[in-house]
Order: structure tokens, then sequence, then C-alpha cells
């Protein structure tokens, strides 16, 4: 069965055939579109490597097919910095050292915008870390993790005038 | 993963008449349909993808004071809906309680209630399942079961119903209604998953080409909001499934139960409604021992599967605790972490 699908990714209109019904959106992403930031770690929605927004919302781009994305808009790692300025969640994982090999570390940014948009978590560091317990870093860079979010709420928070 | 024709049809009935073919399934938001087909246990020839079907993604409140979940809602939607949360707090915990944020964001209360167990046996197919190849035995009987059902349990199948969501809604008596082949019906909740039986395995009762497309709460389920807790064992405080839960809801004058509602998780392959525990704490003063006893009364008919026995002492006293967690009220907000053990005074941390 072939497809056609039509999405926004990062901004961009995109027309894309779809010889095989059972691609994933992380296929599609990398081996299609050639965006290779989002990563493959599990490929089972366990791990968080996948994570990109759908409609804005926080996602495994693993456990959904291509076919079913068709007329949504999607945010990847590639979609968060303007021109040669960091997203300020990506600004804040290198300030505070939010990685080590740096395999989960796209999938950790994108969960840490969605989670920030979410607007749950507030400044709490624990329902932070329950907030980003979608996200497996087997380099154990929680700690560098948490206060990257952290921070980053801070920024966001202080940016739009508000305090949680 | 097999090949397979996507479908995306345009209503209910469509979605009904294409599903009704054999080799047919419905696709909502993935996260159990797409994971079981990764690992070869399901193999559907047409996907029907019913996410983008109209009116299946809202919230009613109805005129009875009743209300209405399209089962196309995701997870963190309801969990997150403020008029939802504060008349059904312990759905809302349990719900947060689930899964990861990615994926409360994708699965739907539809699919909730259609999840396959997680035995690893029925996840393997070079294993033994009656549930999936009926007919072919258990492999979990004389394998790794100490997470296995307690309660309702039979040689044929020992497996358990995972679903957090689907515990406090079994103890407010949730109705799902129903769309198939042969037109429209509801029925409870207790009824969607049917325990083993001598021979059969149990597993959902619907009928090929059937789709829940709601689920409704009744109105008196509301009047437990101020003492409602949902609390989870796990072998990790975050992202797993429970290896036993317990949902109290309870409603108090004065110190006396006038009214209660409970439901064990991970313990069967259905929501464990423990009516008779519910009956026992009727008239009685809300006190440690008293919960103790009702506890005890709603395990009364565990045994062990396998190497289990040790989950008949935890979900009693799992119970025990959500029962007098739900008499102290419910929290403002739901917890940190929600449903956790660790989380039962407010600002302690799990982390210190």
């Amino acid at each position: 069965m072939t497809l056609s699908i039509s999405l926004s990714v990062n901004g961009e209109s995109l027309n894309v055939p779809l010889e095989d019904t059972r691609t994933t959106l992380l296929d599609l992403l990398r081996e299609h579109i050639g965006l290779t930031g989002t990563k493959k770690g599990c490929d089972r929605g366990q791990c968080g490597a996948c994570t990109v927004l759908l409609d804005g919302k926080r996602i495994n781009a693993c456990l959904t097919l291509a076919a079913s994305v068709d007329g949504t808009d999607v945010t990847t790692i590639e979609g968060l910095a303007q021109g040669d300025t960091l997203h300020p969640v990506q600004a804040a994982f290198i300030e505070h050292d939010g990685f080590q090999c740096g395999y989960c570390t796209t999938g950790q940014i994108m969960s840490a915008v969605g989670l920030l948009s979410e607007g749950d978590a507030g400044a709490d560091p624990e329902r932070i870390r329950e907030g980003m317990s979608g996200n497996i870093c087997r380099c154990a860079a929680y700690p560098g993790i948490t206060a990257a979010v952290l921070d980053a709420e801070r920024r966001q928070s202080e940016s739009e005038g508000t305090s949680v | 993963m097999n090949r397979f024709d996507y479908i995306r049809p345009g209503s209910v009935a469509e979605a009904v008449a294409a599903a009704s073919e054999p080799g047919a399934a419905y696709l909502a938001g993935g996260t159990n349909l797409l994971d079981l087909m990764k690992i070869g246990v399901a193999a559907p020839d047409k996907v029907i993808d019913i996410t983008r079907l109209p009116g299946l993604d809202r919230i009613d409140w109805l005129e009875d004071a009743s209300v209405r979940i399209g089962a196309m809602v995701r997870n963190a939607e309801l969990a997150r809906n403020t008029a939802f949360s504060a008349a059904f707090p312990a759905i809302s915990e349990a719900l947060l309680s689930g899964a990861s944020p990615q994926l409360r964001n994708a699965a739907t209360v539809g699919g909730n209630l259609m999840q396959e167990t997680r035995c690893a046996y029925f996840q393997d197919p070079l294993s033994r399942c009656n549930r999936r190849a009926p007919g072919s035995g258990c492999d979990a009987l004389e394998g790794h079961n100490r997470s296995h059902a307690v309660l309702g349990w039979t040689p044929s199948c020992i497996a358990t119903h995972p679903s957090d969501f689907c515990v406090p809604l079994a103890a407010l008596g949730a109705i799902v209604e129903i769309e198939g082949p042969d037109g429209s019906r509801e029925i409870d909740l207790a009824a969607l998953h049917e325990l083993p039986g001598s021979e059969s395995a149990g597993g959902i009762a619907l009928k090929h080409g059937e789709m829940i497309t709601a689920l409704r709460l009744p109105a008196e389920a509301t009047s437990f909001a101020g003492h409602s807790r949902y609390l989870k064992l796990r072998e990790r405080t975050s992202f797993a499934f429970a290896l036993v839960s317990a949902a109290a809801m309870l409603s108090m004058e004065q110190g006396t139960i006038t009214e209660a509602r409970i439901a064990l998780g991970a313990v069967a392959a259905r929501p464990w409604h423990a009516t008779d525990a519910e009956t026992f704490l009727k008239g009685k003063k809300a006190e440690a021992e008293v919960f103790a006893e009702a506890a005890g009364i709603a395990l009364k008919e565990a045994s062990p599967s396998g190497d289990n026995a040790f989950k008949i002492t935890l979900a009693t006293r799992v119970l025990t605790r959500a029962l007098t967690l739900a008499a102290k009220g419910t929290p403002d907000r739901v917890p940190a972490l929600p449903a956790s053990v660790f989380m039962s005074s407010e600002g302690a941390t799990a982390n210190a």
C-alpha cells in the first residue's frame, strides 16, 4: 500500500510518499527527511530518545505511525534554535553539563521543552524529575539534566514575568 | 512487523465496517498495538486509525451530572482537565502514575481499557500462552511469575491487567459505550475484562469489529472527591507497572464512613472491585484497625499463582495505607510523585 502524506516539520511544509505503511514517524524523520537529530534507542517507547513534539505535545516518535501524522505539525531538535541562537533549554543543557555521551540528549531536550510548555512542574525539582521520567540516560547525567531544566524554567518564568 | 493496509475512516460507521473484516485491528494512540506489532504478538492485515473520528475526543458533563469521556481523549488531557480532576482526583492520580509523559500524551482512554497484559510469556511469541494462542498452555505457571495474579486466576491464565486508570474506574462503577457490527450497546467496566475459566484464558469481552466509543461515570461517583487516593507499589518510583495498587475512595460524616469504593490493581486479570470490603466499611469509624480489617476482607480469597505469595501481604498493606490516606483527605494537588508510597507526607522527598 502506497500513501502520500503532508506535514509540517520545523515549520517547513513537506509532501512525502510513503511506500511502506510500517514506517514510524521516527524512521520518516531519519530515513526519509534526513533529520537524524531524533535518535532511535529502544524503538519501543521505553527510553525517550526519539521524543519530538507533535502539534506541540511531546510523544515517542517510535510508537507513532508516519501515516497517522498526515496534516500535523512536528518539531524536532533541529527546529529549536533560531539561527545561531540556541533555544534556552539547549543553552541550559550545555551550561549545566546535562549529558555525557550525548545519545539521549536530543530526546531529553525535546522532552524538557514539552514539560515546560505543559507548565505542571514549576520550579519543583521533584516534579521535574518525575516529568522527565520518560527519558532514560544510560550515563546517568540526571543531576545535570534536572539542574538544566530548573534553570530553563526559571529563565522562561522571568521572561514571561511570572513566578511559579 | 508484518505488512498492513492503513485506513483512516471518516465516521464511526465506516470504522466499524472496516474493522469488521477479518484481520483488521483498531489503532488509537498506538502505544500498545504498535509495540505488540513490533514484537510479533499482533499482526493485523488492516490497521484502522480511529484517532480522528469526530466527537470522540470530548469530555461532556451530562444533565444528570454524570460525565461522558470520549474514547479518544488522551490520558494526559483527561488527567489535567480541571473539572474532571476536581470531581475524580483518584482517577487523575492513577492516570498520572502510569507510563511516561510522552506515552500519556499519545495513549487514549479507550486504548487504556483495551490494553493487553504485560505477562512476559504473552509477549514472547515462542512461549506457550493460552491468551495469545488458545489451547497452547501457559509457560508462566512454571516460569517467572512473581508479578502474576493472586485473585481470580486459574491454571489457564495467571496474567494480570496492567492498567492504573481502570482501577478507580472499576471502583466507581464506570460504564463502557460500544459500537459494533450489531449496533450500539453498553456494559459495566467490570464485564469488559473476563477472568480466565477452566478452559478459557479470559480477555476482552468485545466481539471482532466492536470499538469502545466512550466511558461514563455515574453522578454519585463524584461524592467521594474529598477522600480519594490511588496508591501504587512498583519496583521503581516512576515509569513502571504496578506490582500491586489500590484505589480507595470514602464518603465520610464526622469520622464515620457512609460509603466506600475500593479496587485493587495488578492482582488479577481485571481491576479487582472489592465489594465485600466496601460493605464492611459502611457505618464504621475511619480508623487504622478498621482499614486493616477491610483490606483483609478484600484479599481473603487470594492465593498465590506461583512465586508471588508476598503480593497478598503487599496488597493488604497497600490497601490499608490507601484507605488511611483517603480518610485524611484528598491532597489539594496531585503529589509530585503520583500514587507513590514515598509521598505519603507532603513535602517529603524520595531523593533525600
